[in-house]
């Protein structure tokens, strides 16, 4: 690992993501689907970057890409300093050992015919990272430690566990290799509300105990992605249209999507409620399949002029690390 | 405002093979005229199933068991589920809006014919004049073009639009009450604010109630002006929204706002989760069902069985019986 806490664990340049749209038998290619249309950032090692947007928005695909679960149309990504969008598939297995997704949800995402301990243990096997058996069963042991699981339950099945229990083995399973970088998609929004924050302090903890632990966490929930998060990254139709830090997200948003989502999230306090200005977004999100010409909100933007319809509005710094893609700002 | 709706000790019971799952657990509560009111809770606490028996629409192995609601002065349990007096106030006078816009909508007709055999229905329109006045709550609830969008089908619409078909329908016979069941948990933010929005002025236009049933603290701290708080089957706390976010007194509700991170929070704050889990609905303790994470308890928690609600003041009521004031002095949030 570099000595450097301060340097880029990962660096995605212009990365986009089209799904062609097929006809016909022959499958014809009619269209792209632009999920991910040239998105650009940072991630420094340690820190928690957040991708917040809504559905549809190209965060989980964005996630993907870095993971090279798709294969990206255009763009670099660069982990930990090597070009990682056109490895080849047996160079990548290498590098997923230092890599790796938690998922939504916890039902789905984990084998019902596994026992908890053979999830968790799985990657270790792959990326022959112990030598032995016993070797193997310390480590898992470790795990189940590391997430507050009880060492005894290891040959549990996933049925056998609560919902919040079975994220944890997610998180276990996720850090078995000691990844560096961690892609948590949507993590907890498939948990009750009490349980969700017992996962976002595990999460918060697992950092500060890991050093250079790096979290990609994607969400759709900006107070959670705001509380975990050092900086956040709002994206809308396949682009980011702002990046700051969390601290100035509620207090400065300058984008005017960002300020309409931000208005649209309740807050859970009456009084902090009345005073609050309300910005109701007309329409709908329109489909990637054919999005509006130029800036992509403007349609549904309140702050639109004319030239907001020609013109794609780069991702450019006001200053403090501050991005924001809008002609208006 | 005068007293529309009172249900009084509600019980609700699933016989499962694995035991009586006591989903609603005793509940009184009540909603005045053109008020808004939310129930809260997480899954499993029974929220959903007191609004469903409310409207006679729980089915085997489901059972009330006991209780009354009383809507305009007369007890709607005493009514058959499926006879012609219930038939007459489901829909017409008391209306609910279902969590999933995409499966609570018919997928093989078309709009018009599930809107306007409401129309027909209670209020005896002509198929002409349900027609007109199908297309008018459309465009009432925001559907763009909607004397052209009125013969097309559900999966023609969107999410968003289809919940807004949804409010139309409740809306159609003006009824005294609309149940919104999770209106919002399926959609994104920004329409999540919009439908809010819409729903807020729709009742301020057509005079109704509205109850809205969700696990969603910000959403009733927005829009509510009383508030239930629900565990296990059983409300905990009940008291104006302001009461509830402003002094809450229940440690359940305490622990709720102590673990949800907040939009306007400071840097640094810790989420306090609720340690432990929502306890199984078969085979219940008689005690309180809270008290394996409550961190709150006292000896009298142990001995005694569940709580009845007491009164602190106003309209504030809590089931419990630790002393919650002192320790709740700090700002419950920050």
């Amino acid at each position: 690992m570099s000595p450097q806490q301060d340097d880029a664990i990962l660096d995605v340049k212009d990365l986009k993501m089209y799904f062609p749209v097929t006809r016909g038998i022959l499958r014809r290619k009619v269209a792209d689907v632009k999920a991910v249309d040239g998105v650009t950032f940072t991630l420094k090692r340690g820190e928690t970057l957040g991708l917040v947007g809504e559905s549809g928005c190209g965060k989980t695909t964005t996630g993907r890409c870095v993971l090279r679960l798709y294969q990206p149309t255009a763009g670099q990504i660069l982990f930990e300093g090597e070009d990682i969008s056109s490895l080849s598939e047996s160079k990548m297995r290498h590098i997923r050992s230092n890599m790796a997704l938690i998922f939504q949800d916890p039902y789905s995402s984990l084998d019902p015919r596994q026992s908890a301990g053979s999830i968790v243990g799985e990657p270790l096997k792959i990326h022959n990272w112990v030598g032995s058996q016993s070797e193997y069963k310390d480590r898992v042991e470790q795990l189940f430690r590391l997430v507050s699981l009880d060492p005894s339950m290891i040959d549990r099945f996933p049925h056998e566990f609560s919902g919040g229990q079975r994220q944890r083995i997610g998180v276990a399973r996720a850090l078995a290799c000691e990844p560096s970088l961690i892609i948590c998609d949507e993590p907890i929004s498939a948990l009750d509300v009490s349980i969700q924050a017992q996962i976002i302090n595990l999460l918060e903890e697992l950092q500060e105990g890991i050093k250079g632990l790096t979290y990609l966490f994607i969400a759709h929930d900006l107070s959670v992605v705001r509380h975990i998060s050092d900086r956040v990254a709002v994206m809308y139709l396949g682009r980011i249209v702002e990046i700051t830090k969390s601290r100035t997200l509620y207090e400065n948003p300058l984008h005017p999507y960002t300020k309409a989502l931000l208005s649209a999230v309740p807050i859970a306090d009456p009084f902090v409620e009345e005073k609050r200005e309300r910005i109701i977004l007309k329409g709908e999100v329109p489909t990637p399949l054919n999005p509006p010409s130029g800036c992509s909100f403007h349609p549904r933007c309140f702050m639109a002029v004319p030239e907001c319809s020609q013109v794609i509005p780069p991702l450019r710094n006001v200053g403090d690390g501050h991005q924001v893609a809008c002609i208006r700002v | 405002m005068a007293e529309l709706l009172k249900v009084e000790n509600l019980k609700t019971q699933f016989n499962t093979e694995g035991g009586v799952v006591k989903a609603v657990d005793g509940i009184s509560y009540h909603i005045d005229e053109q008020e808004i009111i939310g129930l809260v809770g997480e899954s499993g606490c029974g929220k959903s199933v007191s609004q469903l028996s409310v409207m006679q629409l729980i089915s085997t192995p489901g059972e009330i068991v006991g209780g009354e609601v009383i809507f305009e002065g007369q007890d709607l349990l005493k009514y058959k589920a499926h006879g012609s007096e219930m038939r007459s106030i489901r829909g017409a006078k008391i209306a609910i809006i279902f969590q999933e816009p995409m499966t609570s909508l018919n997928p093989v007709l078309t709009i018009n014919q599930q809107l306007t055999e409401m129309l027909e229905l209670h209020l005896k329109m002509s198929k002409k004049a349900a027609r007109e006045r199908a297309i008018e709550l459309l465009s009432m609830v925001g559907i763009p073009s909607a004397k052209s969008r009125i013969d097309d089908y559900p999966h023609q619409f969107s999410g968003g639009m289809r919940q807004r078909v949804m409010i139309a329908m409740a809306l159609s016979c003006s009824p005294k009450i609309i149940i919104a069941d999770e209106p919002t948990t399926a959609v994104d933010v920004t329409t999540q604010a919009q439908l809010l929005e819409l729903m807020k002025d729709m009742v301020e236009r057509f005079k109704t109630s509205l109850v809205i049933v969700t696990h969603n603290l910000g959403v009733v701290a927005r829009y509510a002006q009383r508030i239930y708080i629900m565990y296990a089957g059983r409300i905990v706390e009940e008291g104006t929204t302001k009461d509830i976010f402003g002094k809450p007194r229940h440690p359940y509700t305490i622990g709720l706002l102590k673990c949800i991170p907040r939009l306007d929070e400071e840097e640094g704050r810790k989420l306090v989760p609720i340690e432990g889990l929502p306890p199984n609905l078969i085979n219940m303790p008689p005690t309180c069902a809270f008290l394996p994470r409550c961190s709150y308890k006292v000896g009298r928690c142990f001995q005694e069985s569940w709580p009845p609600l007491k009164h602190l003041h106003g309209q504030h009521y809590i089931s419990c019986y630790a002393n919650t004031e002192e320790r709740t002095s700090e700002p419950a949030a920050r």
